[in-house]
């Protein structure tokens, strides 16, 4: 690829990463979502690459959802918030790693209003004193879990049990990258790459083998937008702005897509079903769809972890395609069995979407 | 048909490209002026009838240069010639219209 222009001018949007020590702060809606990424995140840096990463049990939230959807005022995010640092500095941390592509664009604006107005963060300490006698320190590094990956992607890379190759025919199989909006287009500076051309995931995808896709809409958001989905007079504009992204990238017959916000992976899934029943279109091959993993999925996919573990059975759109392509081993009756081999019952089939 | 109480709404994407611009080019064949527009609004701000209707001569030629259809605003014209008198480039809007709705007769669209 021939990097000229603005691409060279947008390289220059890149930050240090500490190799070690790290808070992490999960996300409230991935663990529903697809409830092994961060499962997956923690053994692929604690246990395969042997990082430093406090899990701790008593954060929560980051309000991210009611801020955006305006049912919370912003100093009560901001408590929220600075309690999770208060939670970070008892346990000894400076560095912040943030699972949630919301948080992580909360923690930022956080941080950067308290620079700009320091009385408002002597408020929120006293907002926190009073609310459960709590002090912190502003993190040194707010990175989000995906930069950890990407960081350490040649590492992956290296250890990985299978190339993002078409064992058929040979080619790089082609990935449509997605970044969640407030990963990079809030401030810039903090994503490697900046808004226009982020090179999180397209680094990962290519390091392990696999070839970008570049569409029209490649930065259009994929449709949450907490404000369109959440209502349901406003969830036609959700779904229209999903359908306008698989419009704009059918032609180019993505092999899988990859994310890495907790809305997007979750959207750029079961729209699909919801286009497919209303339209009757699918954008897959042989009438499947195009499966959609998180950074942490794909990984585990690389690594050669079970897919089952990995949770891709909780997937609306069939992953098996994409198994058979990169030639990864699987056991499709394990597919429903949960831990312990229980069964986790089979879902319903969808009328047009090709499932197993 | 599932119905899921929303659905996909339609694009309002405008791709120039995919425009059918056959009617903009018969008249302009007929009305060279049509180029002349600037989209002041000024016919659009003395229309008598743009209140009412939401006739708007520089919407109908925005329209035609966009591939949409406007017989129903041709239809809401009352041909005053208010807006011919306020064109700041002369433009003959009324015969501009006639020629317009000539063109539709011809074509059998009306």
């Amino acid at each position: 690829m021939i990097h000229q222009g603005k691409k060279v001018i947008w390289s220059d949007y890149q930050k240090e990463i500490p190799d070690d020590h790290w808070f992490y702060a999960r996300s409230c809606i991935r663990q529903n979502f697809f409830p092994a990424s961060e499962k997956y995140f923690l053994k692929i840096t604690k246990e395969l690459l042997g990082k430093a990463i406090c899990d701790n049990e008593h954060h929560t939230t980051c309000g991210g959802i009611a801020y955006h959807s305006d049912t919370i005022p912003q100093e009560t995010a901001m408590t929220i918030i600075a309690r999770q640092f208060a939670i970070m500095t008892e346990a000894g941390y400076e560095n912040l790693v943030v699972s949630c592509i919301t948080s992580f664009g909360n923690y930022n604006e956080t941080i950067e209003t308290w620079r700009e107005f320091p009385e408002l963060e002597a408020k929120i300490r006293e907002n926190l004193w009073k609310a459960c006698r709590r002090e912190f320190k502003i993190p040194k590094y707010v990175a989000h879990a995906s930069d950890l990956i990407y960081r350490f992607r040649n590492e992956i890379a290296e250890k990985a049990r299978y190339n993002l190759i078409d064992r058929h025919t040979g080619q790089p199989l082609k990935i449509v990258e997605h970044i969640g909006c407030h990963y990079s287009k809030m401030f810039p500076h903090k994503g490697f790459g900046g808004a226009e051309y982020p090179c999180v995931l397209s680094g990962m995808v290519e390091s392990w083998g696999g070839q970008i896709i570049d569409y029209p809409e490649r930065r259009h958001c994929c449709g949450y937008g907490f404000r369109q989905y959440h209502v349901k007079a406003n969830r036609g504009y959700s779904l229209s702005n999903t359908y306008k992204k698989f419009e704009s990238m059918e032609p180019y017959h993505p092999d899988a897509i990859i994310t890495n916000c907790p809305g997007c992976p979750y959207f750029l899934d079961r729209w699909q079903y919801v286009i497919s029943e209303q339209t009757g279109k699918t954008y897959g091959q042989n009438g499947y769809g195009i499966p959609v993993l998180t950074y942490e999925e794909l990984a585990g996919l690389v690594l050669g972890y079970d897919p089952w573990d990995l949770g891709l059975q909780i997937h609306q759109v069939a992953v098996e395609p994409l198994l058979d392509k990169i030639g990864i081993e699987y056991d499709p009756e394990a597919k429903y069995l949960g831990v312990n081999k229980e069964d986790i019952l089979r879902p319903e089939l969808p009328t047009n979407l090709k499932c197993h | 048909m599932i119905d899921f109480g929303f659905k996909i709404n339609p694009s309002s994407t405008l791709d120039l490209d995919k425009a059918d611009l056959t009617l903009y080019n018969k008249l302009v064949r007929m009305e060279p002026e049509a180029r002349m527009c600037m989209a002041c609004g000024s016919c659009s701000a003395t229309c008598m009838s743009a209140e009412y209707s939401g006739m708007s001569v520089r919407k109908v030629l925005l329209a035609l240069q966009r591939g949409k259809d406007v017989s129903m605003m041709l239809s809401n014209c009352m041909l005053c010639g208010k807006c011919t008198m306020v064109c700041p480039r002369g433009i003959n809007t009324r015969h501009l219209i006639l020629s317009l709705c000539r063109i539709y007769d011809k074509e059998g669209l009306k």
